[in-house]
């Protein structure tokens, strides 16, 4: 076992108690009189503006794995690990053109949950089932993989990792105790206020690393020199420019996930909490502040190669590379400021993960399925173990199966989630699509990038072991998710044509036009039904 | 606030704003366009700050998608008969 770093430990703690208070306290911060309504718990009272949304969304899709796992993937394996960038590049202009209908619709119809849009929209209750458990599916393994950077961090403290089970994860049970206890108590605002601190800690840091880094390297051309010679070494598998090969695979992921990006309960959570149409689109002109982040992240991947962090280590786990480089490079305090940021970072997302999974269990599968009946305050008490069961199972998820396997997971969590894109996005447009139609592209997508993932075996693991195969007709290496996505929407236009041929039964859609235009002010959003904020 | 018959589905405002989401989107698509090392900029490859510099240039472009939709929605909304309360803040 190596030693503990107390100075930094000390700061970590120190950093860790503040945002605990905090996350307490936010029950009280910008509280409405109706407390018990899931509008309330779930959305922070749809009340947030331009820069808490922001900090929140900034805080909530740029998590603590993102922090370890990007420059772990640059380390690894080069240029391919920086499709992150074009990634998050793409994403919002890309969003730009629907987000804003989806914060509409569901302003208008107290939608919670995209799964509420589509039950709305298309009046099928499978659909929306299908839409709810694959956000569920998707999110689960996520959260698992917060604790897994939680883990990184501790164990580059000193902490942690050895002695019996228990011991070496008590820090994490207490980390996730306090995480789970404030969330239950403040629901989505107490990520959304410790998205400031968690942010601001970030901010300061990347700034710090990549300056002050590579100036004890010997600067950026010694950094990308270095990564040039270990990617130019034979036998490695990596490089430090996309070969022409490669390009297919660079650009189908970055699309994908880009479009996968808001998929994501969690996503949508945070753009729901926003308080108008406009605090939407002004965010997606303001959050490339964070991908410009990410990208100089990443560049730490290369200094930890500079640095000489794993070198000759057989199996070195590059998960640890960044924080490693870390407590190489920094003095001890500040070491623990940026160990800080990674671990508040892996709180802030956690807990709108869980918030998001609890509104969709809650909405989607409890009000839909078992208790119609429920009131808006059942709803909530619902949500709030639901939250709470959430968290405990990606705990014992992450303690008890291979760490590998929530990677995995995760991994096929954006396939599976990118398979829901083609009910809500279509839909926002467009009433055309049959429902049974897209259940039946949507199981044929799931189906598909499944098992063309199942077949792709790595030196760390049999099956799940990539994301990319060969895209069948074009013949190029590309993101299976995109593939699947492709094919789930071609069964859904073939099989919509068959059946509206056939005269199958549309279902009810409650929705007007009007209403994926409607803004705050608008007489429809103030006579929405429970509206929550407004009183 | 005229009843004035209601704007077309596509306007100027609504093709630029498309022009300028798609400019972004199609830069970063385009691989084998940035996919060199050469020229450098202090060291690092082309491949490299070329798409950093992407980031802020999306972001321009994404203002002018924003201040043109914005446009176009006041618009519409002085177009539309019998608007609704709180449609125009000026």
């Amino acid at each position: 076992m190596k030693d503990v770093n107390w100075v930094a430990l000390t700061v970590f703690l120190l950093f860790f108690a503040v945002v605990s208070v905090m996350g307490f306290l936010a029950s009280r911060w910008r509280r409405a009189d109706n407390a018990l309504h899931l509008d309330e718990w779930g959305l922070g009272g749809r009340s947030f503006g331009t820069w808490i949304t922001w900090f929140l969304l900034g805080g909530d899709l740029y998590t603590a794995y993102t922090f370890i796992a990007v420059p772990a993937a640059i380390y690894a394996t080069g240029a391919g690990g920086f499709f992150a960038v074009p990634y998050t590049i793409i994403a919002y202009p890309l969003v730009f053109l629907f987000l804003p209908r989806l914060w509409s619709v569901s302003r208008v119809h107290g939608y919670v949950t995209p799964a509420d849009f589509v039950r709305g929209r298309y009046g099928s209750r499978g659909l929306s089932l299908a839409v709810a458990l694959t956000g569920i599916l998707a999110t689960m393994p996520y959260i698992a993989l917060q604790l897994v950077g939680i883990q990184a961090v501790l164990d580059v403290l000193g902490v942690g990792g050895s002695g019996n089970w228990f011991m070496k994860d008590l820090p994490l049970f207490l980390a996730f105790g306090v995480l789970a206890a404030y969330t239950y108590s403040s629901g989505l605002r107490a990520p959304a206020l410790i998205a400031f601190v968690k942010d601001t800690l970030v901010y300061i840091v990347i700034i710090v690393a990549v300056i002050y880094i590579p100036m004890r390297l010997g600067g950026y051309a010694h950094v990308f020199d270095s990564a040039a010679q270990k990617f130019s070494a034979p036998g490695s598998k990596g490089s430090l420019i996309v070969g022409p090969k490669a390009q297919w695979t660079y650009a189908t992921l970055a699309l994908g996930s880009a479009l996968a990006l808001f998929m994501y309960p969690h996503s949508v959570t945070g753009v729901l909490a926003s308080k108008s149409r406009n605090t939407v689109r002004r965010n997606m002109a303001i959050m490339p502040a964070y991908s410009l982040m990410l990208g100089l992240l990443a560049l730490l991947g290369f200094m930890a190669i500079a640095a000489g962090v794993g070198k000759g280590i057989k199996g070195y786990n590059n998960q640890l590379a960044v924080p490693q480089l870390f407590e190489d490079m920094f003095p001890d305090w500040f070491t623990g400021v940026a160990f800080a940021a990674i671990g508040i970072g892996a709180l802030v997302p956690a807990a709108i993960m869980s918030i998001a999974a609890a509104n969709l269990f809650t909405r989607n599968v409890y009000k839909e399925f078992v208790n119609p009946a429920a009131t808006p305050a059942d709803e909530t008490k619902v949500a709030k173990v639901a939250s709470l069961l959430v968290k405990v199972g990606a705990l014992v998820f992450v303690l008890l199966m291979d760490k590998q396997f929530a990677i995995n997971l995760q991994l096929l969590g954006g396939l599976w989630i990118l398979q829901t894109a083609v009910s809500i996005v279509a839909g926002l447009f467009t009433r055309w699509f049959h429902r049974w139609a897209l259940l039946a592209g949507w199981a044929v997508g799931m189906a598909y990038g499944t098992w063309k993932a199942y077949g792709i075996s790595s030196a760390a693991t049999k099956h799940f072991g990539g994301n990319s195969a060969e895209i069948p007709v074009i013949g190029q290496i590309g993101y299976i998710g995109l593939t699947a996505f492709v094919l789930n929407l071609a069964v859904a236009v073939v099989l919509t044509l068959v059946l509206k041929a056939a005269k199958a039964p549309e279902g009810v859609d409650e929705t007007d036009r009007a209403d994926y235009t409607a803004d705050a002010g608008d007489r429809a959003v103030e006579d929405a039904p429970q509206p929550a904020a407004a009183h | 606030m005229s009843s004035q018959t209601p704007l077309p589905v596509v306007t100027p405002e609504r093709v630029l704003a498309g022009l300028c989401l798609a400019v972004p989107i199609v830069a970063m698509l385009w691989v084998s366009s940035y996919a060199k090392a050469d020229p450098g900029l202090g060291g690092m490859p082309f491949f490299y700050w070329y798409q950093l510099a992407w980031v802020p240039v999306s972001a321009v472009f994404t203002v002018g998608a924003y201040l043109l939709i914005n446009r176009d929605e006041k618009a519409r909304r002085a177009a539309r008969p019998a608007a609704p309360k709180g449609g125009e803040q000026e």
